[in-house]
């Protein structure tokens, strides 16, 4: 989970998979995966945030503290933990 | 009589419609879970009287906790659901909303935050959404009144809908609704929004979190010493003192009937500190010397808790609240508990698991000085330096993190990880806000003025009878050599269950030193909640854990005392 994998895109682009704790702040992507069982899946849903959508990264508290992510008029803070296992497609330039 | 529920997501102004609709005064703020009960109410649509009731909300009707639970269970024994949605977060509302179609029940949806659908460049056809969803739609503002009156009108239309969809097609079906219905047009962020990503970020957000707190509390103790000193010590000393003076002669300025109504004359003069009369004492002490504190803390938590400042600060301290064993949402009952231990410990409830709600309870109740006490410890520790009350709170603080890492270390299982929807900024509306503090402050004044009077009563009762005396006899050894306290402290710590801040008020005859003032305030605060917070805990906790935390408070504050007596000079 926590090494960075490399996939082919529909245009060809190598999109980098990496997990929400990981990617830098400002950052966007689109999740890809959320490998964290039916817990968190579910929890994410029903804040709207699923597989398919575009979230923005807005924050990491220091020493893997909370994340915070932005999805549409939604914020969430998630213990870095949970933010380990959701993994997102950065967006191209990102 | 017609049930009318009212349901929706957390933090999307059920409890403010509720208000609104019943006149009744349900304490709602910006952030989730600040409902953990149903509340009840009454209100009129035209001729008829219906019951209204305050869900807690819920993202879902597959409960994931307690609160949401509760929720499924409530909807059963609903006629009607006024469903309560974020225009501005419409997508993620109509989750709910199609689950409780498909219950075929009828509903309303109140569309709430209509006016920030605006500045948020988001338009909503919402009569094109009564038509596809086949039952009406409202826009309204709760906290504005905007729109209210319609929805009213509009409960007597609410009917099972006709709308089918595939279960698991249930976010396909949202995401075309909302392309239908919503139009969202680009714009800049806004001042709120960009505040709001400084105060998450650590660089940023720590500097806010020192200014926020540093203004907090210069606001706090500028009005509270302001109230005090231009307002309930003038009226107290000029217009009731001379009042009491008289009556003291009519009652012949001794006897145990004066001095139960009046006290004891202190050089012929009231002294409304010391004289410890129902009249005298009983009334200086919540109304003049703790209410303005009380009011002056409510107001900026208040405050806070509207503009949607605490789940950002609950982000920011999750890691440190990590190694108490809870995380950062659990700040709520130790901010609540600086006001009241009773509601702080009542929103432990927004925690997950039975462990983090014993933690959170016990260094809420053991290190958590309400305002009362604290008002009265700053008034009399305060008059012997800052230093004093520095050692008092400082010494609070290091027990707080402490007996958490202590509980964390020995209690089996694990802090579960934080999860919590941040609210956007909302600058507090005028009339929300007051009325939530007024709520509070009728709620102190209900809860503390019988209890402080039944508290001076008790005093002259137990004095009478020497019980205070006799107590102080037995305990001398642990009282005197360990905590190094005048054997009278003793009364302060019996009158200490009942309330704290007449328990402060007994140290002031007793003519402590510096260091015993701050012993005797630490272990004030620490070894025993008041009552009403026992009564509450029990409720909470259950009887066993009860026993456990009340056996953890009286030894914590039996060894903090006695290392206070050794360590402090003087």
């Amino acid at each position: 989970m926590s090494e960075t994998k490399v996939d082919m895109n529909k245009e060809g682009f190598a999109a980098k998979r990496i997990s929400l704790a990981q990617m830098q702040t400002g950052q966007r992507g689109k999740i890809v995966e959320i490998n964290g069982g039916y817990g968190l899946a579910r929890k994410l849903d029903a804040l709207g945030i699923r597989v398919g959508k575009e979230i923005t990264k807005i924050s990491a508290q220091w020493m893997r503290g909370p994340v915070l992510l932005r999805q549409g008029n939604t914020q969430a803070a998630l213990g870095f933990g949970m933010a380990s296992k959701v993994l997102v497609e950065l967006d191209e330039g990102a | 009589m017609k049930k009318i529920l009212l349901m929706g997501n957390p933090n999307v102004g059920k409890s403010v419609v509720f208000n609104r609709f019943t006149g009744a005064n349900v304490i709602a703020s910006n952030y989730s879970g600040t409902t953990v009960e149903f509340t009840k109410g009454s209100m009129r649509i035209e001729a008829e009287r219906a019951e209204l009731i305050d869900v807690p909300g819920t993202y879902t009707l597959e409960p994931t906790c307690k609160a949401e639970e509760i929720a499924v269970e409530m909807l059963k024994t609903g006629d009607v659901i006024i469903n309560v949605v974020e225009s501005t977060n419409l997508e993620r509302s109509l989750n709910l909303t199609l689950q409780l179609l498909k219950r075929k029940v009828p509903v309303v949806v109140a569309l709430n935050f209509w006016d920030e659908t605006k500045h948020r460049g988001i338009s909503i056809d919402y009569k094109k959404l009564e038509e596809i969803l086949g039952i009406p739609c409202v826009p309204i503002c709760a906290v504005t009144g905007e729109g209210v009156n319609r929805l009213v009108e509009r409960i007597k239309d609410a009917k099972p809908s006709a709308y089918e969809y595939e279960e698991k097609e249930r976010w396909h079906e949202i995401g075309n609704i909302v392309e239908e219905v919503q139009k969202v047009t680009h714009r800049h962020h806004t001042f709120l929004e960009r505040l709001g990503d400084a105060s998450v970020k650590p660089i940023t957000g720590l500097p806010i979190a020192v200014i926020v707190l540093f203004l907090a509390f210069k606001v706090i103790r500028f009005i509270g010493e302001g109230l005090i000193g231009y307002v309930g010590k003038p009226i107290f000393e000029n217009l009731w003192a001379p009042l009491m003076l008289k009556l003291s002669g009519l009652l012949g300025s001794e006897g145990s009937l004066h001095n139960l109504i009046i006290g004891q004359l202190i050089n012929g003069e009231i002294d409304f500190g010391q004289s410890f009369g129902l009249l005298t004492t009983g009334l200086f002490v919540p109304l003049a010397a703790v209410l303005p504190y009380v009011f002056a803390f409510y107001l900026v938590l208040s405050f806070l808790e509207d503009f949607g400042y605490i789940p950002r600060v609950a982000v920011m301290v999750d890691t440190l609240m990590h190694r108490l064993g809870l995380h950062g949402f659990a700040i709520v009952p130790m901010m609540l508990g600086l006001g009241c231990n009773v509601p702080g410990a009542l929103s432990t409830r927004i925690l997950e698991t039975r462990r983090e709600k014993f933690i959170a309870a016990t260094i809420m109740a053991i290190a958590v000085p309400c305002a009362a006490l604290q008002a009265m410890v700053v008034g009399l520790v305060g008059k012997e330096g800052l230093a004093g009350l520095g050692i008092v709170y400082g010494t609070l603080f290091m027990v707080w993190v402490l007996l958490g890492v202590l509980l964390n270390r020995v209690l089996k299982g694990e802090s579960p990880e934080i999860f919590i929807e941040i609210p956007p900024y909302r600058i507090p509306y005028l009339r929300g806000l007051s009325k939530k503090i007024w709520i509070r402050i009728k709620w102190f004044l209900k809860e503390a003025v019988p209890f402080v009077l039944l508290g001076v009563l008790l005093v002259n009762i137990l004095y009478t009878l020497k019980i205070i005396q006799f107590v102080g006899n037995i305990t001398a050894p642990v009282v005197t050599r360990v905590l190094g306290l005048p054997k009278e402290a003793i009364g302060a710590l019996i009158i200490g269950f009942l309330r704290k801040d007449v328990a402060v008020g007994m140290l002031v005859p007793l003519g402590l030193t510096a260091k015993q003032l701050i012993i005797a305030s630490v272990v004030l605060a620490m070894y025993f909640p008041c009552v009403a917070t026992f009564m509450t805990l029990a409720k909470e906790l259950g009887h066993v854990d009860l026993l456990k935390s009340a056996g953890i408070m009286i030894v914590s504050s039996l060894i903090v005392g006695g290392v206070l007596n050794l360590i402090l000079p003087g």
